[in-house]
């Protein structure tokens, strides 16, 4: 019990410990601002719903690293998100891929949206024909 | 003998709950007068019992009584007062007691207020009876919190320091006040469904209103929390906890304007009742999903099911049971009403249609992921980008049509006259807009768009209260409940268009840049606080070469949790916020700093304070009528 804790405590200090990355700044702002873009857009895979931009784990800043490693090698960041899907899969991606099987996710909030609007006409159209008083 | 007290005390409680239970409901007929006090009785009872249990625990942490388990593991003799006692939800047994007692609060009130009349009181007692049954039940089997602990140790293991925060210490009790006030609008809704009587939404009003304006106030703080704590200066990030606490606002905010046609013209009858059980249903569902672990991974439900379990089996009973109601009796509930397409019953469907799908977002948002990998075992992130594609367009469309609503009348309004008065509003949302795409950079159709809407919805929240009257509480309500939301949405437009940042590593003397302000590192100095050392740093803010504030970013070490935390510090002046963190220390004396200015970040929280007000003034218009009204039964609750 106790070695349990103490290990939870430090791995939590471990990653307290880092609670600001390195300045690890490209020196050209073009390419930093597509960096800054990049780690917007993946998620740090060992936090609860944080981007890597945001995170204070170690994953994090080797990633965000490796991003601008590869921005200043040339890559472009299609192949540099490719390569990150293929080692880490979709989970990656801030934003879900559009396929089938997130179609339902993807198009739910506006199926529901159109349902209910139908609805709302109907019990508009009825309302507007039902003889008064009635309630 | 504090745990057995508290022991002894839950055990009541759960025999009066049986009671509560079983005599509400018997009192729901018209002659049962004794069910129906032994049920006022048992809920007043309940009050004190699970009171009293709260007390001993509440006692046991500020003693630091290390012979309970729960205490032990969440409570150190070093911490302070205050979280010594925030400590007390800050952990699962302790929050799900707190998830009873505000349970109980609520029972007590209904029972007190009796409004709505004595079977219609009844009935909902007996829901409200059944509710605190299975969560007693609950507790003493699965999330003891008076546990012993044998030997008890000289030392506890503390709280996380993160929740060692005053914003943090009332965000539970606030969220909860929302979440478990919508048991008392379910149990009224169920209560009308097993009594036939009709005026149910007027009696459940106030206790809508309370649960509203707690869980605005609730949401706010978790999301201020956030802001200045996390130190990376965001202040809602889709995580599904947040997600959990928004699902029931969003319906509890559909429910507040049906119901307001459901008292006025009888419209809408069975989808006010079925709004009343969606958001208590919600609020069932973020208990689960921050309860059971299973947000964390799909594997820890697994690994611990007793509590899940449980609980799914609570949602399933209780969400099943009040649609299964709904289905045998709200037919008998039915009445049509008639009304023109341009009418204030028809800009209320178009509220309900809006939140319904912005809801149905936040709900597929969430839970998607969950049934994906526990179906197929595939993991997909569903974060921002997505409901700023999905959320985004469809809320802000919500907005657009808000201030229509209180310029149109029941049964039949006036469009062509509301657009009249309207349009001076709209004049000025047109101007800020152009102003906004013309003056500033970056150029984004996007922001000029969201400061247009939100000038929309302040300008015409004015307009409508000059027409209507400033003494009209009602009309204020509505008026600051809307002009909040654009006071918000300033805050959130102005933060992410504007934002600047800056991260670099300094030595004393040395400055850097951010926002139009030079920081001056000034050095850092070790101080001990009463429960842990910090190291403090001295940064001089400069403006146009005179130095105007001094603030100090801390790094916090606390050494029974063998955790740090970093403290912002913020300067604000509500139209901008400068906001320091202090990161890790690279050579000697040389330190990381991160700064942001944040424009106009003040205004998120200061809109949901406004809405809150809004909230406010709707319940006292609300108990003052009540009072007035001769025929009320109800003496002003609250």
């Amino acid at each position: 019990m106790m070695r349990k804790l103490l290990a939870i405590g430090f791995f939590v200090f471990a990653v307290a410990a880092q609670a600001a990355p390195a300045p690890d700044t490209l020196s050209d702002p073009a390419q930093e601002a597509r960096a800054r873009t990049l780690q917007k857009e993946l998620r740090c895979l060992v936090c609860q719903g944080e981007s890597l931009d945001e995170s204070n784990a170690s994953l994090a800043v080797d990633l965000r690293h490796l991003i601008r490693i590869r921005i200043k090698a040339g890559q472009s960041d299609k192949q540099i998100v490719d390569f990150l899907v293929s080692r880490y899969g979709d989970f990656i991606l801030m934003e879900p891929p559009f396929e089938p099987g997130t179609y339902a996710l993807w198009l739910t909030p506006f199926a529901v949206l159109i349902l209910a609007a139908g609805i709302a006409i109907w019990v508009v159209i009825r309302a507007r024909k039902s003889p008064s008083g009635e309630a | 003998m504090t745990g057995e007290i508290g022991q002894l005390a839950l055990c009541l409680a759960l025999a009066l709950s049986l009671v509560m239970a079983a005599s509400g409901f018997a009192g729901a007929r018209a002659e049962a007068q004794t069910a129906r006090a032994v049920a006022a009785g048992a809920a007043n009872g309940l009050f004190v019992f699970v009171a009293l249990a709260f007390g001993a625990l509440t006692y046991a942490c500020v003693v630091s009584d290390f012979s309970l388990l729960n205490v032990a593991e969440n409570s150190h003799t070093l911490k302070p007062l205050i979280y010594k006692i925030s400590g007390v939800w800050g952990n699962h047994e302790g929050s799900m007691l707190l998830w009873v007692f505000v349970l109980a609060v609520y029972s007590a009130a209904i029972a007190w207020s009796q409004r709505g009349g004595a079977r219609l009181t009844s009935a909902a007692l007996g829901v409200q009876g059944l509710l605190a049954l299975a969560f007693l039940v609950f507790i003493l089997l699965t999330s003891n919190p008076f546990l012993r602990l044998d030997p008890a140790p000289f030392e506890g293991n503390g709280l996380n320091p993160l929740l060692q925060d005053p914003g943090l210490a009332l965000h539970p009790p606030m969220l909860y006040a929302g979440y478990v006030g919508l048991s008392a609008s379910f149990a009224y809704a169920a209560a009308a469904l097993i009594t036939l009587e009709r005026d149910w939404a007027q009696a459940a009003r106030p206790f809508m209103l309370t649960a509203w304006i707690a869980l605005t106030l609730g949401i706010a703080l978790g999301s201020w929390w956030a802001y200045y704590d996390l130190g990376w200066g965001g202040f809602w990030f889709w995580d599904p906890v947040e997600n959990a606490s928004l699902m029931p606002w969003l319906v509890a905010t559909a429910l507040l304007h049906s119901a307001l046609a459901t008292e006025r013209t009888g419209a809408f009858r069975g989808w006010t009742l079925l709004l009343a059980i969606a958001a208590f249903s919600l609020s069932l569902i973020g208990t689960f999903l921050v309860r059971s672990g299973v947000l964390s991974s799909v594997h820890s439900f697994a690994s611990d099911p007793a509590r899940g379990r449980f609980i799914l089996g609570l949602i399933v009973g209780a969400v099943g049971g009040a649609l299964g109601l709904f289905a045998w009796r709200a037919p008998h509930l039915e009445g049509g009403t008639s009304f023109e397409p341009a009418s204030r019953e028809t800009a209320l469907l178009l509220n309900n249609v809006f939140l319904a799908a912005s809801t149905a977002t936040v709900f597929v948002g969430t839970l998607y992921p969950l049934a994906l990998e526990a179906l197929t075992g595939t993991k997909i992130s569903v974060g921002p980008p997505f409901f700023a594609i999905t959320f985004a367009p469809i809320f802000v469309t919500l907005l657009i049509l808000v201030p229509f609503g209180p310029r149109l009348g029941w049964r039949k309004g006036d469009l062509s006259s509301a657009l009249r008065t309207l349009a001076p509003a709209a004049g000025i949302a047109v101007v800020v807009s152009v102003a906004i795409l013309a003056f500033t950079a970056p150029r984004t159709l996007a922001g000029a768009g969201a400061f247009g809407v939100a000038a929309w919805l302040i300008a015409s929240s004015a307009i409508d209260l000059r027409e209507r009257g400033l003494i009209r509480a009602a009309a204020l309500a509505s008026a600051l409940a809307h002009a909040g939301l654009g006071v918000t949405l300033i805050g959130i437009a102005g933060t992410t268009l504007w934002k600047s940042e800056a991260l670099e590593e300094l030595g004393p003397g040395e400055t850097m840049n951010v926002g139009g302000y030079t920081l001056r590192f000034d050095g850092v100095q070790a101080v001990a606080g009463p429960n842990y050392e910090a190291a403090r740093a001295t940064v001089t803010v400069l403006s146009g070469g005179d130095a105007i504030a001094v603030m100090h970013p801390e790094k916090r070490a606390f050494a029974a949790e063998g955790q740090e935390t970093i403290q912002t510090s913020i300067r604000t002046t509500i139209v901008s916020d400068l906001y320091l963190a202090l990161g890790d220390e690279r050579d000697r004396g040389r330190w990381i700093l991160r700064a942001y200015v944040n424009p106009l970040a003040p205004l998120i929280w200061l809109g949901a304070l406004v809405m809150a007000l809004g909230g406010l003034s709707a319940l006292w218009s609300r108990l003052r009528i009540a009072g007035a009204a001769p025929s009320a039964v109800a003496a002003p609750a609250e």
